[in-house]
């Protein structure tokens, strides 16, 4: 009955979506606005018939009802309240219909936001939105339906995934999701423009805020990911080079590159192509990055389920691209742009080669990502290529990238001078050297280590003389303190918000260096009373208890942990799900801003008699949580509208 | 026509296309078995009515071992209609199938097996010592024995019509001397 009920409406919300997008494209081509505003109907119409399945299907899991395939197969009479709601988009199915309920979202703020203002373009953005839509409600009704009969209908359900019972499963997938499917609104103006031979600067302007929006979300939804891999998974990291972490790193690093190269187009009208390119990019990699973690091409470690979905996708993907870069072929003439390069020291040049950087990276990671593929390919042999080939081919090229955040704001347009270099960057450099020479006296050897300790030093000098001097020259105009620089943060906001994500990634820049290079780790075997030590703490081992939960047997360790003082008692677990073969660990640790404590239990005697551990002291990690913090506090920043229109 | 060549940009993105579709005629997750071409190890079990099984009972029929629970949904309940209906057309030529329940309560086993009318011989695997010795990864699996007694195909994941029949027929074509 809800099955039925769902799998009505999924089909009604698709056929709506395919006029809508017809209609929307038949406006614009004839101008008849009667068309146009039923496609925004039809949008209306998908949104709301969307969100009814999505409560449709979040009731069903509430309600235990097995009859819908769906819920039997990702929930069972023990699975907790709350995870019964994020079980809605555990798996592939309801990922499809939250991915589809967040396009319909996005799909009425552009109605609401563009149908007055752009009215060449809007009608195309619309259909192409609207197309895009069309082809996930598709994937729901053929290839991963939610709404599925299940019969006989089971008296128990399977369960969810353990591993997704956590908070983070809560806000990881909304904020990975808000991010790709974000990026479809830029996408979408990039074809108007295209179909319209409209490529000047007004679908960018369109599309800024859009573009930050997608890329914090992606930014956001990447954090969590690694706060999830770090807190559950128990291996005492955050990022691991999977190839589902790369199909989300990928369009981050486009995307990142697109958020820069648009003020190169706005200032100077270069770049056309590029941008449109990139936007093409971000894109398509959002829709390889759904491709390759649902079509089980390559193996990962979260893979969802695999099925005809892969094929659906591919073509897909297919279709997108090559009508996208047609239509860049058809236009060739009208992009290519009308500026052209001064000099290689001026800021043109610094952010087209941060560009550059960013794009080789997402080439590295997508090469490292498929190489499996290509390597059965071409030899038959099945081989992967694992963190050490990302992370020698990746270090360099992000170290430049984190210099050329301190370069790149302050250097001048179009050729910077000798007396503009020095202003500018003397004392950011002299910092940045003592900064080095500051680490080597404290004993750091690493070269890598002193190099990102310098850099970032360097990076954060330049913004803060970039911030006095503001300040300082609206308080010549008597001003006060504070004042001042809270004026001058909203009034440049899109500039020191920005600058305030770059702090953000400065922080998590160190952290990322402090937990490779300092972390240490140490495996061992405890009979109970006895204790480990490493790097200072000591771990005592006191016994096991037996605990049953709702859904899963829970064995507890219970170790006393003392740093010279008493530091209290740390409970690592391991879980037995009845649906599972492994156990699942469950990780206990003692965060802290200088580093971690983290404690995995491993194997262990059935009398409690004695306990393998895992003891990890992990450095300066808690800073990567921290700087996402403040890189939402500048993504926020910069989102505000502008008030002022700067010069 | 001049700058045709523009018209290379998208067609730059068929190879790429071209790969990942290849990807679609290989699984990552393929790892073969050493079991297969090796005897099948023996087992005595009881069934879930009380009759004694074992491997050795059954030498000279191609056998087809199970491995599967009750909570192993949704492809046990996929793959139990598939065994029952081959069980029955395929008994009189001296084929035999074996359910081997695993991890699971006996009356959810029970209830499993009386609401697909199971009537191939079913017993659990109190100990697990069967499922270790057959290396089961995950439920279901299942070992197709021939005559000699030698596993000659592992199966990972639910049994369809097709697998059963082409697997059982290739290897009731065998001679059963040696």
């Amino acid at each position: 009955m809800t099955a039925d009920l769902g799998y009505g409406m999924t089909l009604v919300a698709l056929g709506l979506a395919v006029y809508g997008s017809i209609a929307a494209g038949a406006g614009a081509r004839t101008g008849r606005l009667a068309l146009v505003e039923s496609a925004q109907h039809a949008a209306v119409g998908v949104f709301v018939l969307v969100t009814t399945c999505f409560a449709l299907l979040t009731y069903a899991f509430l309600t235990f009802d097995f009859s819908v395939r769906y819920v039997a197969t990702n929930t069972n009479l023990g699975t907790p309240f709350y995870y019964r709601i994020t079980g809605v988009w555990g798996a592939l199915e309801g990922s499809i219909i939250l991915w589809s309920w967040m396009l319909a979202l996005y799909t009425i703020i552009l109605i609401v936001r563009h149908r007055e203002g752009a009215r060449e373009l809007y009608p195309w953005a619309l259909a192409t939105m609207l197309g895009i839509l069309a082809f996930f409600l598709l994937v729901m009704t053929v290839a991963a339906p939610p709404f599925q009969r299940q019969v006989p209908v089971p008296a128990d359900g399977r369960g969810l995934n353990p591993l997704l019972e956590d908070t983070g499963m809560i806000t990881h997938p909304v904020a990975l999701y808000l991010g790709f499917t974000g990026f479809t609104v830029p996408f979408a103006f990039a074809m108007a423009a295209l179909i319209t031979g409209r490529i000047g600067d007004t679908w960018l302007a369109l599309t800024r805020r859009w573009t930050i929006v997608a890329w914090y979300f992606l930014s956001l939804g990447l954090l969590i990911g690694g706060w999830w891999s770090y807190h559950v998974l128990g291996w005492g990291g955050y990022w691991a080079w999977d190839p589902v972490e790369n199909a989300a790193f990928m369009p981050w690093l486009t995307g990142t590159a697109f958020l820069h190269s648009v003020m190169i187009q706005e200032r100077r009208r270069m770049l056309r192509l590029w941008n449109i390119s990139l936007v093409i990019l971000t894109f398509g990699l959002t829709l390889f990055g759904t491709f390759l973690t649902r079509s089980g091409v390559i193996a990962s470690v979260h893979a969802f389920t695999q099925g005809s979905i892969g094929v659906l996708f591919l073509s897909f993907l297919g279709l997108v691209l090559l009508s996208a870069l047609g239509l860049v072929a058809w236009r060739w003439e009208a992009i290519r742009s009308e500026g052209e390069l001064d000099s290689v020291v001026s800021r043109e040049s610094a952010f087209l080669l941060n560009n550059v950087l960013l794009v080789a990276a997402a080439f590295t990671v997508f090469f490292g990502t498929v190489f499996p593929l290509l390597s059965e390919a071409v030899r038959g042999v099945k081989v992967s290529v694992g963190a050490p080939f990302f992370n020698q081919v990746n270090i360099p090229l992000f170290l430049s990238l984190v210099f050329l955040m301190g370069v790149g704001p302050l250097i001048a347009w179009r050729r910077a001078s000798l007396d503009n270099l020095t202003r500018n960057f003397l004392w950011p450099v002299a910092l940045g050297i003592v900064a080095a020479a500051a680490a080597f006296a404290l004993g750091v050897r690493s070269v890598l280590a002193a190099l990102t300790f310098a850099t970032t030093v360097f990076v954060a000098v330049t913004i803060a003389v970039d911030f006095t001097r503001a300040t300082r020259s609206r308080l010549r105009l008597g001003e006060s303190l504070l004042p001042a620089m809270g004026r001058l943060l909203l009034r440049h906001n899109r500039r020191y918000g920005g600058f305030v994500v770059h702090l953000g990634i400065l922080i998590i820049a160190l952290g990322v260096m402090g937990s490779h290079a300092w972390s240490v780790q140490t495996e061992t075997t405890l009979h109970r009373g006895e204790a480990a030590e490493l790097a200072g703490y000591r771990v005592r081992f006191d016994g096991l208890t037996a605990v049953e939960e709702s859904n899963h047997l829970k064995v507890v360790g219970a170790f006393t942990v003392s740093n010279g003082k008493p530091l209290g008692v740390l409970r690592p677990a391991k879980k037995f799900y009845p649906q599972e073969q492994a156990p699942i660990a469950y990780v206990d640790y003692r965060l802290g801003l200088r580093e971690d404590l983290y404690l995995v239990l491993g194997d262990f005697a059935r009398d409690g008699s004695q306990a393998t551990i895992k003891l990890q002291v992990n450095r300066l990690v808690s800073w990567i949580w921290i700087g996402g913090l403040v890189l939402t506090l500048g993504a926020a920043l910069a989102i505000l509208p502008e008030r002022h229109k700067s010069a | 026509m001049k700058r045709l060549w523009r018209w290379l940009i998208p067609v730059a993105v068929l190879p790429v296309l071209a790969l990942l579709a290849y990807g679609f005629k290989v699984s990552p997750r393929d790892i073969p078995s050493p079991l297969v071409g090796r005897p099948a190890p023996a087992f005595a079990l009881a069934t879930l009515d009380g009759s004694p099984l074992s491997l050795e009972g059954h030498r000279g029929k191609v056998v087809v071992v199970n491995f599967w629970a009750s909570w192993c949904y949704p492809a046990c309940y996929e793959e139990a209609p598939v065994l029952e209906r081959n069980w029955r057309g395929y008994r009189a030529r001296g084929v035999v199938v074996v359910g081997v329940d695993i991890q699971d309560k006996r009356e959810a086993a029970e209830k499993f097996v009386a609401d697909f009318g199971l009537t191939f011989p079913v017993a659990q695997d109190l100990k697990g010592t069967v499922s270790v010795d057959y290396g089961v990864y995950g439920v279901p699996e299942t070992f197709f024995v021939d005559r000699k007694g030698q596993i000659r195909v592992k199966h990972v994941g639910a049994v369809t019509d097709d697998v059963f029949r082409a697997t059982v027929d290739r290897l009731l074509a065998e001679p059963s001397a040696p």
